[in-house]
């Protein structure tokens, strides 16, 4: 076996690893979460009986080790089970909301990863000159405000007065592809904004780190101009930490949108699993857990894997 | 020519003539734009309900997770979406009487302890299947069963048997009681086929609209049930859509992304208002926002304490800086002028002096523990802080506990002594009571205990003599005034908005949500 795929070998093995580590943590969370999933569902209208009632059909009372391990080879064979406040299969109900989140974060992904290189490059050509400036001071402003605020800035002006874009990101299976995008072009922008200093960041840092080496001071004096030296020669030495933030951010785009899917309504994984964790709905919440866990993990391993395969030094470790 | 352009409005707001033309040859006519379309408005209006196109409503209050069975329904966006696709057996009408739906007509017996429901003829199912008394019948016996989750079993409680008798169905209660039909109004109670033991979600009923889909906390779509027995249902397409946040529930309102909102805020009710196509409806209900107190438990088991407390409350002032405006002020007791048979109190009045001479006559020292949290009711942090100001001027001490919203309904809200919370309205006293006040409801939540209190409801409940009925209710209000350990400082108004695509809006039956709950029924698009 070529140490190349060994090394991935053990990169997926260890990534598997830690998401059955995870599924732990995440079950042993869930157990130990106070409240009552009865009282929950019932609200301010529930009587003693009605609680009993339900709590008895929830089945809430077996050991939670015997819980862990039906829940874990459930998980394994897809089943993530049914939800116990709708009676809903979960992995149904989820698959559909995935999908949207999914949906959402590729396309904000489309715009924003090349976008933040591109302006990363341009940044790097224009070096404290006023491009660089005027990029940085409006990525990092964009950064620092609070996202359901620039939420409600572009819904204002964008949605209410000038009437371009919705502001209800409602996306249903009868729409078109065009329909759909138009629908979540706000959402779109407002994440855009909010991962691109990020990254453009990144970028520039890792490019201005590798410019300083004595090879593109060769490929300057070689006659090559600014923009293929970075291109051709610093950008493939700086793939790795720029892939790595990029990676972080398209997590982030996956897991941590819940509060952009309130300001606009949007029928994402995040609001589905808020809801269900304020009604104590432990078999979602532990579902939304493992999924969000694997897709941070799955994107870290494919950062990891594309830093391995970029640097011939760990491509061929001694 | 009056006359000539009043028969061309009512052309144009019947569709025959297009806008356009109508305001062409008004100006003809020597009629400025703003008269002509203002004529034609009226004209829309004496013209009626129109039917077709699609109504959208952005509603909050849904949660994906939610269940289409009436039993579960426990919010705004389920009873909105029950009522299109299913029925009651009556329904409140909006003289504070009641009207037949699936019922023709009722009978009580002379003791009220007997009802009979004669059911309408020839109703079906959007399935198909004719209502059979026997579907009744099975409907309450699921609602009111040993094993049910419904939101209506307090209410089944009194309720001995149920039976069909022909086409008609016959209650019989363990006591008497005057208000049945008021509590087979409850939105709970849709007459489902075999009482929706087969299926209880699948939503098939036989109101105005036939569920196209329903996707849990996001949105539903129904359309227009061809084969509804009654006059309701306007629109060809109804579209629900759950918009929780207050901010983009307005905004998409703005744009034109719904016609229909709920709980506009009532900081920026006014704002809104503002805006030409939008109209904004406040309705004076029976809800209220109360802070209570066990009247079993220390220092609260002193009614000078409980006194002082009521008189040191600043009633107009939450009303104008909580529901800034969208409200009426309270008098300790849960009943208002919603209520079929009110009777007005003296009004209690904010009065540092005597809140000092009450808590000095209880020998009470110290101070007072009040818990309170964002979502015991809109801005009851706030309000906390406003009582705890009143109450200085009047020498006592509150301290004010933050709790988190998560878990406020069951660790804190009946279960500590004192604390913020809000009450929906009830249709009658006597529901409003026996949920609340009666010594041995479960949600007694300021565990109030006063025999005569208890008597006088049981007797009024089978007292069918509307004034002496009225002259108990108004007695058992004094009392919970002046003896409960129930603090209203204000009713709230619900605050709705209509875009200027829609028509018909009515404040409807009092103290009820989006004209009770029929907004998507019986609003109309314009033409």
């Amino acid at each position: 076996m070529s140490p190349i795929v060994k090394l991935l070998a053990q990169r997926i093995a260890l990534s598997l690893l830690l998401l059955l580590l995870i599924s732990v943590v995440i079950f042993a969370g869930t157990i130990v979460l106070p409240g009552d999933v009865a009282q929950s569902i019932l609200g301010q209208s529930a009587t003693p009986e009605a609680l009993a009632n339900l709590r008895a059909e929830l089945g809430v009372n077996d050991p939670p080790v015997q819980r862990y391990f039906a829940w874990l080879f459930g998980a394994m064979q897809g089943d993530l089970g049914t939800a116990l406040t709708s009676g809903q299969d979960i992995a149904d109900a989820l698959s559909n909301r995935l999908w949207n989140t999914l949906f959402l974060a590729f396309w904000a992904a489309m715009v924003a990863v090349p976008l933040a290189i591109f302006l990363g490059l341009l940044a790097v050509r224009f070096k404290d000159r006023w491009p660089d400036k005027l990029i940085s001071a409006v990525t990092l402003a964009s950064i620092s405000i609070p996202e359901f605020l620039i939420g409600y800035v572009l819904m204002y002006f964008v949605a209410v007065k000038l009437q371009w874009a919705p502001s209800v990101a409602m996306i249903n299976d009868s729409m078109s592809l065009l329909d759909k995008l138009n629908s979540i072009a706000l959402p779109v922008a407002v994440l855009t904004l909010v991962v691109l200093a990020h990254m453009m960041r990144m970028t520039r840092a890792a490019i201005l780190n590798v410019m300083q080496s004595a090879y593109i001071e060769t490929a300057e004096l070689k006659g090559l101009n600014a923009f293929q030296v970075i291109y051709r020669h610093a950008f493939p030495n700086a793939v790795a930490p720029i892939v790595n933030v990029v990676m972080l951010n398209l997590a982030y785009l996956v897991v941590g949108v819940v509060v952009i899917e309130v300001v606009f309504v949007y029928p994402g994984m995040g609001q589905y699993l808020v809801d269900h964790v304020s009604k104590r709905d432990v078999p979602v919440v532990q579902a939304c857990g493992l999924i969000f866990a694997a897709v941070y993990i799955g994107l870290n391993m494919i950062a990891d894997i594309v830093a391995i395969l970029s640097n011939p030094r760990l491509r061929h470790p001694k | 020519m009056n006359r000539h352009m009043q028969y061309l409005a009512s052309q144009a707001a019947a569709g025959k003539l297009s806008r356009r033309d109508f305001l062409g040859k008004a100006a003809a006519l020597g009629f400025t734009a703003v008269s002509a379309n203002l004529l034609l408005s009226t004209a829309a209006k004496a013209a009626g309900p129109q039917k077709g196109g699609t109504i959208r409503l952005g509603l909050q209050g849904g949660s994906t997770t939610d269940s289409l069975d009436p039993a579960l329904v426990t919010n705004t966006v389920g009873l909105m979406v029950t009522r299109l696709w299913g029925e009651t057996l009556v329904e409140l009408a909006e003289d504070g009487g009641i009207e037949g739906k699936l019922a023709e007509s009722y009978e009580a017996s002379a003791d009220a302890r007997t009802w009979t429901f004669k059911l309408r003829s020839g109703v079906t199912y959007s399935n198909g299947q004719s209502v059979t008394a026997d579907d009744v019948v099975k409907t309450m016996e699921r609602h009111s069963g040993e094993d049910t989750k419904s939101g209506a079993l307090g209410i089944m409680r009194g309720i001995k048997d149920v039976r069909a008798d022909g086409d008609s169905v016959v209650f019989e209660l363990d006591s008497p009681n005057a208000d049945l039909p008021y509590l087979l109004a409850d939105y709970h109670l849709i007459v489902q086929p075999n009482g929706g033991n087969d299926d209880p979600a699948a939503a098939i009923g036989t109101g105005p609209y036939i569920m196209k889909s329903a996707d849990m906390g996001v949105r539903f779509v129904a359309e227009k049930n061809p084969n509804y027995w009654g006059d309701l249902g306007n629109a060809d397409t109804v579209e629900i859509i759950v918009i929780n946040d207050d901010t983009a529930r307005v905004a998409a309102l703005q744009s034109g992304q719904v016609d229909v909102i709920d709980r506009v805020p009532p900081r920026t009710a006014k704002l809104v208002d503002r805006a030409p196509n939008i109209t904004v409806h406040s309705t004076s209900a029976a809800g209220h926002y109360v802070f209570i107190m066990h009247c079993n438990t220390a220092p609260f088991d002193n009614n000078d304490v409980r006194m002082a407390l009521k008189y040191g409350m600043n009633r107009q002032e939450m009303v104008d800086k909580i529901l800034n405006g969208y409200g009426t002020v309270g008098n300790d007791t849960p009943i208002n002028a919603s209520y079929p048979m009110y009777t007005e109190l003296e009004q209690r009045e904010f009065d540092p002096d005597k809140a000092m001479f009450h808590l000095k006559k209880s020998g009470h020292d110290g101070s007072i523990l009040l818990r309170t949290s964002d979502n015991s009711f809109p801005g009851a942090p706030d309000a906390s802080a406003l009582f705890q100001q009143s109450l200085s001027s009047a020498g006592i001490k509150l301290d004010v506990k933050r709790e988190p919203n998560d878990g406020y309904w069951s660790e804190v809200w009946n279960a500590q002594p004192f604390c913020t919370s809000y009450w929906g309205g009830r249709p009658t006293q006597d529901q409003m009571f026996t949920t609340a006040y009666l010594s041995t409801a479960d949600w007694n939540d300021t565990r109030f205990n006063n025999e005569q209190f208890d008597q006088m409801l049981v007797a009024a409940r089978g007292e069918l003599d509307v004034a002496k009925r009225t002259q108990m209710y108004a007695d058992m209000s004094t009392i919970l005034r002046d003896e409960g350990g129930l603090i209203c400082p204000m009713f709230n108004d619900f605050v709705e908005a209509t875009t200027d695509k829609v028509d018909g809006f009515t404040a409807g039956i009092p103290g009820q949500v989006l004209m009770n709950g029929y907004a998507a029924s019986k609003l109309w698009v314009k033409a």
